[in-house]
């Protein structure tokens, strides 16, 4: 079973990183781009057959190690 | 004084924190390979800067799982003293030893210069030999050390007098220019609650000889060991 978490900065905490991706897109003439932010996709392969047991292995190692709660916070995905 | 220095891959400025440890007690650090589980008979642990794990995920973030990490908190917990510099700040914070985290400089630019470091308070066995809104230069060299936390995080830390160093101009005053690295309130460093926990992002440990360029971070070290002589 295949899990997708999703860690983004929580709004409100400064990200640079999507700040100076959308100004280069103002530069190549994307024109109406709004706030661009960036975060992380991470996929795990989990020897897990029942979909709720692999969310939760998943929410816990989201919490532990994946995101930092203090400025991050995610989702996960089963897929 | 009895210290280490714990020793994580990736690391670089473990050598230069035992130099400016042993100049002021007369006594190499032990080092301490990230994978041991002991800290016995240790006084100060320290966590150098560097790039542990290769910043892999967040900056500190592996290194915060370390075997030796439960050793240093029990260390901490017993109200040992442990500081922690510039990727080691980063671990202290990712292993929530510290309050807040470090982000990305604001500019995104790796920052690699001097700064000046206003010093908050001096009643401390890292500051003792400075004196409080005292200036002192310290090289800095980091691509995350932009200091975030909560709005009653910070509230607490400046209620609490935790703020240890902040980024200045040299006159002291505080400004946006001299907070390079964007961080909030221009905290450059914070202790914990008992003052024994520290966490700086600029470096002193290479400020303390003549032939480095200055002496100007000597006095943190020759401040803690008159603190922790024993």
């Amino acid at each position: 079973m295949k899990a997708v978490v999703t860690v983004m900065l929580k709004d409100g905490v400064l990200d640079p990183q999507g700040k100076a991706i959308g100004h280069a897109l103002a530069t190549l003439g994307f024109a109406g781009v709004g706030e661009v932010r960036v975060g992380k996709r991470i996929e795990l392969e989990l020897g897990e057959n029942d979909p709720e047991a692999a969310r939760k292995a998943a929410e816990d190692m989201g919490r532990r190690l994946l995101a930092n709660m203090v400025i991050e916070s995610f989702k996960v995905e089963i897929v | 004084m009895r210290a280490a220095i714990v020793v994580f891959p990736g690391i670089n400025r473990e050598r230069d924190m035992a130099i400016a440890l042993e100049l002021s007690t007369g006594h190499k650090p032990r080092m301490v390979w990230h994978k041991e589980t002991s800290l016995d008979g240790i006084d100060l642990v320290v966590l150098p800067g560097g790039f542990s794990h290769g910043d892999y995920l967040r900056c500190g973030a592996m290194a915060a799982q370390s075997p030796i990490m439960p050793a240093i908190r029990a260390h901490a917990e017993r109200g040992g003293y442990v500081m922690g510099v510039c990727n080691g700040f980063q671990i202290l914070t990712e292993a929530g030893l510290l309050p807040g985290a470090l982000l990305r400089n604001a500019g995104l630019r790796f920052l690699s210069m001097d700064c000046n470091l206003r010093v908050e308070r001096s009643d401390t066995a890292y500051a003792g030999h400075y004196t409080p809104g005292q200036v002192f230069r310290a090289p800095m060299a980091h691509g995350d050390g932009n200091y975030f936390a909560s709005a009653d995080t910070l509230d607490r830390l400046e209620g609490e007098c935790l703020v240890a160093f902040r980024y200045a101009e040299a006159d002291g005053s505080l400004t946006t220019a001299a907070n390079r690295n964007g961080s909030q309130r221009n905290i450059a460093g914070i202790y914990s609650s008992n003052l024994r926990v520290l966490g700086l992002m600029p470096h002193p440990e290479d400020l303390v000889d003549p032939l480095m360029g200055g002496t100007d971070g000597k006095p943190l070290f020759d401040g803690l060991a008159a603190a922790l002589a024993a």
